[in-house]
This record gives structure tokens, sequence and C-alpha cells, in this order.
């Protein structure tokens, strides 16, 4: 019996490899480095994210599959690096005074950044269920140890106890769900074969329809979507705030980006039945995290809310199944990206000294004493609500046109009632930075360089997508380009 | 070439912002000087665009048409007929009076106070200007922002926030069910002609079934109405401009609640009109409601601010009971009518905030006999008040009479219900007018109030100026605004005709 080796190129994962180097690279360097000598780790792991940008330019346009066949090379994965490594480099910049505030500013941590950096790519490229399996794991693993990164903080314990407990249950239920469909396609979980050797045989429906259920249950825990958002707000007040951060955006976009490429490229044939189901998130996770937020007086806690009602819009582009919902997913993400970690930089900001400042009350008189501050807080705000001229407004728009292209009427008008629900809890931090005076003393906000920049940029950022939305547009569409179904 | 004098009106603005936010923000004078500059250019940039105007053709003028997002047919469209421009006049006009009635109520965050005015009047020519659905919502929205701000920061500091959460949550509700009208209408629009835009101009002339006509009369119906504000959802107003500080309320009053107006007459009416005139009755009568049910409420007001607003859903109720007529001079005497109310609300809003920068209280009972001690401002308030009732001679009148007279072509009774609403508007006018003004002093601390600086006296000036121009001499502005209104009343006519049989086709569905 002889093996041949498939031809490969390295180039085509070339991010990867990029990424992978540079978490090894850390690690070994942490180690040998003499205990209290601090080496800059965090300009390491930038280091290293910005050729993985550059090479993923490199890549764009080209289109196939290598490894055989388990990768594929295309925009679409191509589009979602880029978030990734986006969310990344901002969540490197906002960690290292926090995390030095606690004395936490280890390498290891930015080495699990990149390394669940690098899940997520295994998941947007994954032509395989395994592939993305893998990617998942590679990515949760991570995610599971940043969650409790603060040993001796109780909460962060909970959380990452929490998470994992949780998330092992759904990956099982996202591998039992591919088990089905392995049995049910005759063997192949190439996301190419799947539509139609699905379709071959009547007789295996029942059993395609439990899979692909189950795939909805492991990908809608991952991305928060209601009910299996339990998990998220324990988990995202727990966690130390940049890997909140970095959880809401990045995750969440990782298992979008898996979610929509099976779904749009496996399973179009059953479109019918798994849109149903979809529907039923959407408006459930839209609905809960939004109600659930008002409520919230922690800030992180209220962002953590108001990161599942996000989950229901994007769940909202998939059922609309057309180009135009793939499309504004992509958009809406990289805007979330954007506003989400922008509002919690702000909140890192004002939070300091081991996060003090947490409740939303401390945010009152912020528009007096920290006008600029309180300004691109206002702004972040305002963009996730949805209003105009910000990305938030556009990629909404792109979602709401996607449901009602694709005949969701209804679908649309409950995820705009929802916005107005949202608008009351993000207008509540504006009317506390405006309209109330201060009621517990802030003190000096020290503006780091790093977090400052941050802020600045994605604020800078949320605005110009949002005034010129075309160049992304474009962008995006081209992306999307390679679902046939759609 | 032409200049783009739209784009620099909606842009001038944005860029008098950038000149504040280097200003000293101690330096509150240098601050108010610099705002009062930018908006009196803004208002000389203004002018060419009235006495360019060709009241000739309805067809939109200074078009500028640029593309924004054209895979997606959104572009940056905008253009002026006879009835934005009345209404950008009156922006560009009334701004650099707020400006000047800031100058002693404003003193605290001057610098964010301007900003936001500036934000604003930028976001209100906007509005007006825009012929493209996806450009109007931007602004639409982008306006809400300011307007927030201005009630919930610089607002009686009892209930602003309040207030001010109410102001923009109303108006969301309203403008987000009006997005996804647009959207669907953008898919209509695409599917039965295969290009996919948002040119308001091309929207006009597509055929929409009734079924749909009547939802997407509703969803775009239910901003504006919220905006005008008719009742029943008039509750927003009230309390936005009873707690919002002088300069918000007289813009609220005399720019934002026409935009309510304007949506109807510019989107509404003439992208559904079969629907329009199936509505007809339901919109007449809640306008009739709005204008007795206003009037009967201001009656019993304690506070001046509030008895104000109230009047305004009154005075609005004519508006769109005018629009509603589709005659010739029901709708010129509802455009006019919203330039009389801007004019003669906005100068009672201020002439309550300079009474209160004297008093700090707003309460009628306070008052009485200002005529002793401030003989002036008498006048002045004598002038606005009468203006606002409707007295031949002043601005009013114009526009009630026409409106009337409108309305009685078509229905009678409407015509005798609205009637009414006039006389009762002489009742609590009146009423208030002569309990705060003449008598004797009875209250010690009105004695020795000073009257009217000549800075006042100049901020009324011009007002009372338009106000008896229209007055007296209504066609200047009435000319402006004929073709659009011939052209307007055309569409909706030739509308009337296919109406009949397409209501009974939606009859027997709903069957």
């Amino acid at each position: 019996m002889t093996f041949t080796i498939p031809s490969f190129h390295l180039s085509s994962i070339g991010p990867w490899l990029t990424l992978t180097v540079t978490a090894i690279l850390i690690l070994v360097l942490d180690a040998l480095s003499p205990k209290g000598r601090k080496v800059c780790f965090s300009w390491l792991a930038l280091a290293g994210l910005a050729p993985a940008a550059f090479q993923t330019i490199g890549l764009w346009g080209s289109t196939g599959t290598d490894f055989a066949r388990m990768v594929y090379i295309d925009d679409f994965a191509n589009f979602f690096y880029l978030i990734f490594i986006l969310g990344a480099a901002l969540t490197v910049l906002i960690s290292r005074q926090y995390l030095e505030d606690y004395g936490k500013n280890m390498g290891e941590y930015y080495a699990l950044i990149i390394f669940a950096t690098v899940g997520m790519m295994l998941m947007a490229a994954g032509s395989h269920l395994i592939m993305i399996f893998l990617g998942l794991e590679i990515m949760s693993i991570a995610v599971y140890v940043l969650a409790g990164l603060f040993r001796e903080d109780l909460r962060s314990n909970e959380a990452a106890l929490k998470y994992l407990i949780l998330g092992s249950f759904s990956s099982a239920f996202l591998l039992f769900g591919m088990a089905m469909l392995y049995g049910a396609s005759g063997g192949t979980l190439f996301l190419n074969d799947l539509p139609l050797r699905l379709g071959a045989d009547p007789a295996m429906a029942p059993l395609v329809l439990l899979g692909v259920g189950l795939l909805i249950v492991g990908f809608g825990f991952k991305v928060a979507a209601a009910p299996f958002h339990m998990w998220t707000p324990d988990v995202y007040e727990g966690a130390p705030t940049s890997v909140t951060a970095f959880m809401a955006v990045a995750v969440k976009a990782a298992a979008f980006a898996a979610f929509a490429r099976v779904f749009f490229l496996a399973f179009p044939a059953i479109k019918v039945d798994w849109n149903m189901v979809l529907w039923v998130l959407a408006v459930a996770t839209m609905t809960i995290g939004n109600v659930a937020a008002i409520s919230q007086t922690n800030i992180k806690r209220m962002l953590a809310y108001s990161s599942i009602a996000p989950a229901g819009y994007l769940l909202m582009a998939m059922v609309a199944a057309n180009q135009l919902g793939a499309m504004s997913l992509l958009y809406y993400l990289l805007a979330y990206t954007l506003m989400n970690l922008g509002a919690f930089g702000v909140v890192i900001l004002v939070g300091r000294k081991k996060d003090s400042y947490l409740n939303i009350y401390d945010y009152s008189g912020l528009g007096a004493a920290h006008p600029v501050l309180a300004a691109s807080m206002a702004l972040f705000m305002f963009a996730l609500a949805g209003i105009p001229p910000t990305a938030g407004f556009v990629g909404k728009f792109y979602i709401f046109s996607a449901a009602i292209q694709a005949g969701y009427i209804w679908l649309a008008i409950i995820g705009v009632m929802n916005s107005l629900v949202s608008v009351f809890y993000y207008l509540r931090i504006t009317v506390l930075m405006y309209m109330k005076p201060a009621e517990a003393d802030l003190g000096p906000v020290v503006f780091s360089p790093a977090l400052t920049a941050v802020v600045a940029l994605t604020a800078a950022g949320v605005l110009a997508i949002g005034i010129f939305p075309g160049c992304l547009y474009n962008l995006a569409m081209n992306a999307v380009k390679i679902f046939p179904g759609l | 070439m032409q200049l783009p004098i739209l784009s620099i009106l909606i842009f001038l603005p944005i860029v008098g912002i950038g000149i504040l936010l280097i200003l000293d923000r101690k330096h509150h004078k240098g601050l108010k000087y610099a705002t009062l500059a930018i908006s009196l250019v803004e208002f000389l940039v203004s002018l060419p665009l009235w006495f360019n105007f060709n009241s000739q053709t309805a067809a939109m003028q200074f078009v500028e048409h640029r593309e924004w997002l054209p895979t997606y047919g959104i572009s940056y469209y905008v253009g002026i007929d006879g009835f934005s421009l009345l209404l950008i006049m009156l922006t560009t006009f009334l701004t650099p009076l707020c400006v000047l009635a800031t100058w002693d109520d404003i003193q605290h965050r001057v610098k964010e106070f301007m900003v936001c005015l500036l934000a604003l009047m930028s976001g209100m020519i906007g509005v007006f200007v825009s012929l493209d659905l996806f450009l109007f919502y931007v602004f639409w929205e982008v306006m809400l922002i300011p307007m927030y701000l201005l009630i919930g920061v610089w607002g009686n500091p009892a209930r602003r926030v309040y207030a001010a959460i109410k102001f923009f949550l109303f108006t969301m509700f309203g403008s987000l069910l009006m997005l996804v009208a647009i959207l669907v209408l953008y898919f209509h629009y695409g599917k039965t002609t295969g290009t996919y835009t948002f040119d308001l101009l091309k929207m006009y002339g597509v055929s929409i079934p009734f079924n749909m006509q009547f939802w997407m009369f509703l969803a775009f119906g239910l901003a504006f109405a919220i905006k005008v504000p008719m009742f029943p959802f008039h509750t927003w107003l009230p309390d936005a401009h009873t707690e919002a500080p002088t300069v918000g309320s007289v813009i609220l009053a005399a720019v934002l609640l026409k935009m309510g107006t304007y949506g109807f007459l510019r989107f509404n009416m003439p992208m559904f009109p079969e629907a329009a005139h199936y509505f007809v009755p339901l919109f007449s009568i809640l306008a009739l409601i709005g204008i007795v049910y206003g009037a009967l409420v201001s009656m019993m007001q304690k506070d001046l601010k509030r008895l104000i607003a109230f009047s305004s859903v009154s005075h609005l109720g004519f508006v769109m009971l005018g629009l509603f007529t589709f005659t010739m001079p029901g709708v010129q005497g509802g455009i006019i009518q919203m330039i009389n109310h801007g004019l003669s609300t906005g100068a009672l809003f201020l002439i309550v905030g300079m009474i209160y920068e004297r008093r700090h209280t707003r309460m009628i009972s306070e008052f009485g006999g200002l005529c002793t001690p401030m003989p002036v401002f008498a006048i002045i308030f004598m002038i606005v008040t009468l203006s606002s009732i409707g007295l031949p001679g002043l601005n009013g009148f114009v526009g009630e009479f026409l409106i009337l007279l409108g309305t009685f072509q078509v229905n009678k009774l409407y015509a005798t219900i609205a009637a009414t609403g006039v006389i009762f508007a002489a009742c609590y006018m009146l009423w208030m007018f002569q309990r705060v003004v003449f008598f004797k002093v009875t209250n010690d601390k009105n004695k020795d109030l000073k009257d009217l600086s000549w800075r006042e006296i100049a901020i009324f000036a011009p007002l009372i100026l338009f106000i008896v121009w229209i007055g007296v001499y209504p066609s200047t502005f009435l000319d402006k605004t004929k073709a659009s209104t011939e052209n307007f009343l055309a569409m909706m006519a030739k509308a009337k005709s296919t109406q009949v049989s397409q209501s009974h086709v939606f009859k027997g569905e709903a069957q």
C-alpha cells in the first residue's frame, strides 16, 4: 500500500503559518526571558499580524482549493482573515495597559490570541467539516484559557469553567451532527460534495435534517444565538475585558464565517427547512438580547447582552440566504468589529485600575470631563444602535434589505423594532455622559497611546465606512460570489 | 458652471463645526459671533436660490447628482422645487435669529450648543433638498441626534431627559418603519423596471398595486404623522417643546415639524397617490380632531410654552387638512401656513424665552400687566399673537383662509368644523395675551422688568416684516409654489381616476 502526498502550496496558507510561527516565537521568548524582565510581546504580536494581513491581501482574488481540497482559497476567506486580524490587532492594542494593571502582561496571552486567530482562519477557509471542527476547537481552547486568565479572580474562573463545559457540549453537538451527515452522504464531508450526495437518497432525508439541526445547535452556541446564549452574560462579564471584546467580535465572526459557508454551500437544497429554524432563532436572539440589555447597569454586562442582538441581525441575513444577505454578513461583521472594539476600548480607558469603573453610572458627566472620549463613546453607541451616518447603520441597512429582498418583511419589521429597543439602552449611555452630573469621582483618565489609538482609529473607521460604504460593498459582494446557490 | 449652492448649504455648517472646534471653549462671545457669522453666510448663500428660482416650472432646480453607491442605486441627488424652496429659506432665515436668541440664554457648554445647532442646520437643509430616498433617510435620522442633545443637555433640568428620550424614540419608531417601507419600495421598483434605484423622481412614475400602496402609505405616513405631529401621535410634542431650551423650541416648531408635512407632500402623496385619495377621510378627520383638540387643550394650559406647543398641534392640523383637500387653494394654503406657523410660533417661543430669561417662570398666573414695564415687548407680542390667530392683514389669515376655502370646495362639514378652530384660537391666544399683558401689574416681581434690548428687537424685526408681508402681499410667496402645486395636483388627479376601480379590487380581496 502506498501513500501519495498530494501537492500543496504553502503560500495558500501563508497567513496561518506566519501567525503560528509568531505565536510559537512568543511562547519560546516568554520561556527564555528572565523573570521580571519585560519583553514587549504585544509589539511582537502586532509584528506578526501585520505581515499576515499583507499576505492575505496578496492572496486576494485567487480562487481554488489546496491541500487535497481541504482548504478553500477565496475572497470570502480572505475577507474574514482581515476581520480576524483586525480584531486580534485591536484586541492586542487594548490589552497591554489593561493587563499590566493586573500584573498579567504575559507572553501566553498574546500567543493564545494569535492561536485563536489561526483557528478562526481555519474555520473561515475550511472546505471539509472536519477542518472546520479543528479550527473551531483550536479557537475555542485558546479562548477557554483566555477567559480564565485571571486565575485568582473567582468570576474569571467561573467564566472559564462555564465556557469550557458548555462549549464542550456544543462541540459535541456539532460533531454529532457531522457524523450524521457523514452517514447520510455516504461517506464524505467535503462541502462541495455534500449537496449532491445528500440529495441522492431520499430515505436519508430525516438523517440529514437531524444533522443540520445539530449543526445549528453547535454554531448557535458559538454565535450566542438564543436559546443557546445562556453562557454569554456570565462569561463576558467574568472574562478579562479585553478578552470579552475579542470574544464578542472575532469569535462571533469566525462562527458566522463557518456557519454561512457550511449552510450556503452544503445545504441550499433544504433551505426551506433550516430557514424556518433560523427565522425563529433570529427573532428570539434579537428580542432576548435587547430586552435583557435594557436592565443592565454594568457596562460590560450591557455590552454582553447587547452583543447577543447583533447575532440575531446576522441570523436574519442567514435567513434571507441571498447574495445581499451573505454580503451584509461580511459588512456588518467588519463594522461590528470596529464599533464594538471601539466601545470596549472606551470601557477599558474609563474602567482602569482593575476595572474600578464598570457601572454605567460611572459614565455620568463624562461629556463635560472628557469631551472627546465621550464623543467617541457616543459615536460607538449610535453606531451600535444603527443610526446614520455610521457603519452600524449601513450594516443594518444591508441586512434589512437582504431580508426584504427575500420576502421576509415581517422579519425586517421585527428587526427594526428591535433596533428601536436597542436605541433605548444605547441612548442611556449618552444620557448619562451628557445630561447627568458626574456621580463618581473618576479621577484622571490615563490616555495610554495604544488605547487612544484604538479609539481614534475605530471611531474614524466607523464614520468612514458609514459615509463611504461603496468600496467595501464591492469587495464584500465579490467575496460572496462563491455561493452559487444564492 | 453653476455653483453647487445646495451642497454648500449642506456642508457649510459642517465646515463651521470644524471652525468652532478649534476655538477656545471659554470664549463664549467669540463662539457665538462665529456661529452667527456662519449662519449669516449660510443665509446669504441661500439668497440666490430665491432670486434665481424659476417659478414657471415644476421641475427640480439647482440639481446636483453624484454617484454615491452606484451598484446599489444610491446617489447624492439634491434639488429643490417650490415646496422645498420656501422651507429652506425659512430655515436659513431663522437660524441666525436663533443664534442671536442664545446670546444671554445659553451660558454653559456654549461650544457644544453651537456645534449641535450647526449640525441641526445641515441636517434640516439636507432633509428638504434630498431627492434620493436613502439620502433623505440619512438626513432625517442624523438630524435627530443634535435635537436630542439640545433638549437633553440644555433643557429644563427637571424633565429634559425624559422629553429628549421620548422625542428620540417616537421619531425613531416611525422612521424605522419608514426604512422598511423604503426598502420594500426599492425592491418593488427593481422588480418592475429592472433597475434598482432610490431615485425619488423615478419612484413617482412606477405603478404600485393598491394593496401595496395601502401599507406603504401607512408606513411612511406614520413616520411623518409622528413628526407633524398629528393626533394621536402628538404626545411627545408638548414635552419636547416645554423642556427644550428656547432656541430648541423655536427650531423644533418652526422647521422640524414642517418635515412631517413636507414629507407628506413630497413622498407620501405623490408616491402613493391612490392610497392618498383612499385615506383622505381618515387623515382629514385626524387633522380636524387635532385642530379642535389642540385648541381646547391649549385653552386650559397654565404654562405658556405648553400652551403654544398645543396650539402647534392645532395649527399643523390646519396644514394637514389643507394638503389633503388636493385643491389649489388648500395645498397652497397648507404650504403658506407651514411658513406662517414657522414665523409666528417661532416668534411666540422667542417671546416666552425672553420673559423666562427675566422671570425664570413660564406660568401665566405669575404674569399680568406686562404692558406697563415692557411696552415695546407688549406691542411685538400683540402683533405675533394676532398673526397666530389669523387676523386679516397678517400672515396667519392668508393661510387659514386658503385652507378653509379649499376644504369648503371638498367637504363643507370639514370646513365648518375647522372654522371653529379659528374661533378657539382667538379664545386661547387672546385670553393668554390678556392675562399676561393687560391690566395692572399684580405681581411685584414684574414691576421692574426690563423692556426688550436692541438685540432682542433686532430678532423680531425681520420676523414681523415677513409676518406683515405675507399678510399683505402673499403672492410673492404663492407664486413660487404655484407651478409645483399645479404639478402636484395633476399627479393626484391622474390617480383619482384610476383609484375608484382599484380600491374596488382591494375591497374584493379583503373579503
